[in-house]
């Protein structure tokens, strides 16, 4: 059973590839991009299957600040954790105002983001709930 | 840069001059104009009140001088007009003129005689043996025997002492004949002697010859100079003359005179121009010595002054050196900075790939068909070491992130101790190179205290710096203590290197001043310590002795909290 899935968007191919084959291996379904604009053409092909994306800062062309932004602006629903090897506080409060749910540093422990991303699926799909759950009541009190 | 030092001195010196230079004359010269001109006018004044002083005692007496001499001829006149020849011809009558011409006058007159026109003296009242005198060689006889009224000029004559001689002429029976009296010269020469003023003025009567006509306190030389006053017809005969000139010793001296006599004489009155002038050259001679005094103070103070000016500019170009170095090396720091978040960031994403291959194999690991492998074991435990040193890497980095973002000088409040781990754990590896370890001895819990990080991380790299430096060769260690001191935080950083000399100790805080090789030190790390410890109203001091090591002692104010109101502690 597939416990979130994810799109992890990153400049560095190598490390989509292992993390992709880590994050599969417990359960995640993966995609990848490799830039911001593949990020954002993915969301636009398929933004109902993710869930969660893990987002690195520092990319060529499009950075990951304004990544989260469109995607904030377009998919208020997803949830998305900064990735960076450049952690400055400066970014991480740029990143965190944008909406993100959290920040974690190259190289990272994989049972932390395995916490965090499970973590951000959970409220992910809560406030999904809560919004189906408000949606429901608004028809039958409708009906009624 | 003894180069520099000596062009820096150069520039310092001309500076003192150029301002010496300009005190100097900016007061001297309004203090010589003004002292010249009141020096100008007080001469002018006095002199011309000394000049209007003597004309008027010469004129009062030569005014006195010409009197006595028209009232002997008028006594010697109304003589004459009221008894005929044949009366005076009577020695005993002469005799009794004489007396009571005496007692009316006093002893002005010495004698009274009548002399016939032949020369010869008919009658005589006085005290010499001069009955029967004959005088028809006479100069003076010669003359008054020509004119109505003569006073002769002073002769010794046939009584052999100095006397002048007053004398009428009157006619018996058409052949005319001479009443003459002698002056008594020493009541005549008192009218003239009272006239002395100061050391060096006196009076005196020349003749058209420039025979003096009276004596004199002091000798008289060189009296032929007078005989101007007799030629120069120009001048009215009651006019005054205002003169100059060099006596025979050289002495400048003043000389006041009117002509008496109908011109036949001139009363002179001779002053040393010193004397005559004296509160004049007193004044001068205490204008000058003020002026000089005057002159010295404006000199020390114009040395001071630009001694001084010089010292404030130049402390003031140094701090903008400090300055200027301190904004080279933050800008250097904000570089460094920029790079070391670039490295980082290269750094990191390689690492990251790494653990996360390692990550990768340790999860393959887990399945079954390796289980069963010999070398499982071996292989966790290089998977493992690799995740470890790679997450070191990331320590490490974070370290040079950390630095990087604190290249500002906001004042917060830093936890001293963490700052020195900080700072000596990216000093670690350099001072292993040199064999040097640390000795840290660090008191926990420790308050905060409030000052720049950045600069607080310049100070103990500064230091730790040059202990390392100061230890390279021989290597050993550094030892750093901190603890909390009444409301200081203290800290000391102590090395056993070879110490700084005790000629070097008092320097070292002194910008510029260096004892590293050419090119390698600026000799402004420590000025900056000082500069910023002293910012942050804390201190900072020196021990060492040479062979043993050095010690540097920082104390900063702690950050404590206020006490509680006393009335919020009794709620």
């Amino acid at each position: 059973m597939t416990v979130a899935t994810l799109l992890l968007v990153d400049d560095e191919t190598a490390f989509l590839d292992a993390m992709t084959k880590r994050l599969t291996r417990r359960d995640f379904k993966v995609l990848t991009a490799s830039s911001g604009m593949d990020a954002l053409e993915i969301m636009s092909e398929s933004s109902e299957k993710i869930e969660v994306i893990i987002l690195d800062v520092k990319m060529p062309g499009m950075d990951g600040i304004e990544v989260l932004s469109e995607i904030k602006r377009k998919y208020p629903l997803v949830e998305v954790v900064m990735l960076t090897g450049h952690a400055t506080v400066a970014s991480a409060i740029d990143g965190m105002k944008q909406g993100a749910y959290d920040y974690l540093m190259k190289p990272c422990d994989m049972d932390t983001l395995v916490a965090k991303v499970s973590a951000a699926a959970g409220k992910k799909r809560q406030h999904e709930q809560k919004i189906i759950e408000a949606r429901i009541k608004e028809i039958t009190s409708r009906r009624t | 840069m003894p180069n520099q030092a000596t062009e820096r001195d150069e520039h310092y010196k001309a500076l003192r001059r150029s301002i010496f230079i300009t005190v100097v004359l900016v007061s001297l010269i309004p203090l010589l104009v003004f002292g010249g001109a009141i020096r100008y006018a007080f001469q002018t004044s006095y002199t011309e009140k000394v000049q209007a002083y003597l004309e008027t005692l010469v004129k009062k007496h030569a005014q006195n001088i010409d009197t006595f001499l028209m009232e002997r001829q008028a006594n010697m006149a109304s003589l004459a007009a009221a008894y005929s020849f044949e009366q005076l011809s009577d020695s005993a009558f002469l005799e009794q003129q004489l007396v009571r011409f005496q007692n009316a006058y006093g002893q002005v007159v010495t004698d009274l005689g009548v002399i016939a026109a032949d020369g010869r003296q008919v009658s005589y009242a006085g005290p010499f043996q001069l009955a029967q005198a004959d005088y028809a060689e006479a100069e003076w006889f010669q003359h008054a025997i020509q004119t109505d009224t003569y006073t002769s000029d002073v002769f010794m004559g046939l009584r052999g002492l100095p006397h002048f001689i007053v004398s009428v002429r009157s006619t018996a029976s058409g052949t005319p004949w001479l009443l003459r009296a002698t002056v008594d010269f020493l009541a005549f020469n008192d009218l003239v002697e009272s006239i002395h003023i100061g050391q060096t003025g006196m009076a005196f009567i020349l003749n058209r010859k420039g025979e003096l006509q009276t004596q004199t306190k002091r000798p008289l030389s060189d009296l032929r100079h007078y005989s101007t006053i007799f030629e120069d017809r120009t001048h009215q005969a009651d006019e005054i003359l205002f003169g100059n000139r060099e006596d025979a010793a050289g002495r400048d001296t003043i000389y006041v005179a009117r002509l008496l006599k109908g011109g036949q004489w001139a009363l002179i009155y001779q002053q040393d121009e010193r004397d005559a002038y004296r509160d004049l050259y007193q004044a001068r001679r205490v204008a000058l010595v003020t002026l000089i005094l005057g002159g010295l103070a404006i000199v020390t103070m114009a040395v001071l002054v630009a001694r001084r000016t010089v010292e404030r500019i130049s402390r003031a170009d140094q701090e903008k050196e400090v300055m200027n170095q301190q904004v080279i090396e933050s800008g250097h720091m904000a570089s460094l900075g920029e790079l070391a978040a670039g490295i980082a960031h290269e750094i990191n994403n390689p690492v990251a790939i790494m653990v996360e291959e390692a990550g990768w194999i340790e999860d393959l690991l887990e399945e079954e068909e390796f289980k069963a492998s010999q070398n499982l074991e071996e292989f966790t435990r290089s998977l493992q070491q690799i995740r470890k040193q790679g997450i070191r890497c990331r320590d490490i980095t974070h370290k040079l992130l950390s630095f990087a973002r604190r290249s500002d000088s906001r004042v917060g409040l830093v936890d001293l101790n963490e700052l020195i781990n900080e700072v000596v754990g990216l000093s670690v590896q350099q001072a292993r190179y040199n064999n040097i370890a640390f000795d840290l001895d660090l008191t926990p819990d420790l308050p905060a205290v409030q000052v720049s990080q950045t600069e607080l991380q310049q100070v103990l790299f500064n230091l730790i710096n040059n202990a390392i430096d100061a230890m390279e060769k021989q290597g050993g260690s550094i030892g750093i203590r901190s603890w909390l001191e009444k409301d200081q935080i203290q800290f000391e950083i102590r090395d056993d290197g070879p110490g700084i000399p005790e000629v070097n100790l008092n320097r070292i805080f002194e910008p510029f001043f260096t004892t590293k090789a050419v090119g390698k030190g600026t000799g402004l790390g420590l000025s900056i310590c000082y500069g910023i410890v002293k910012k942050m109203g804390g201190d900072i001091s020196v021990e060492s002795a040479v062979g043993k090591g050095t010690r540097f002692l920082i104390s900063i104010p702690a950050h404590l909290p206020e006490p509680e109101p006393t009335d919020r502690a009794a709620n």
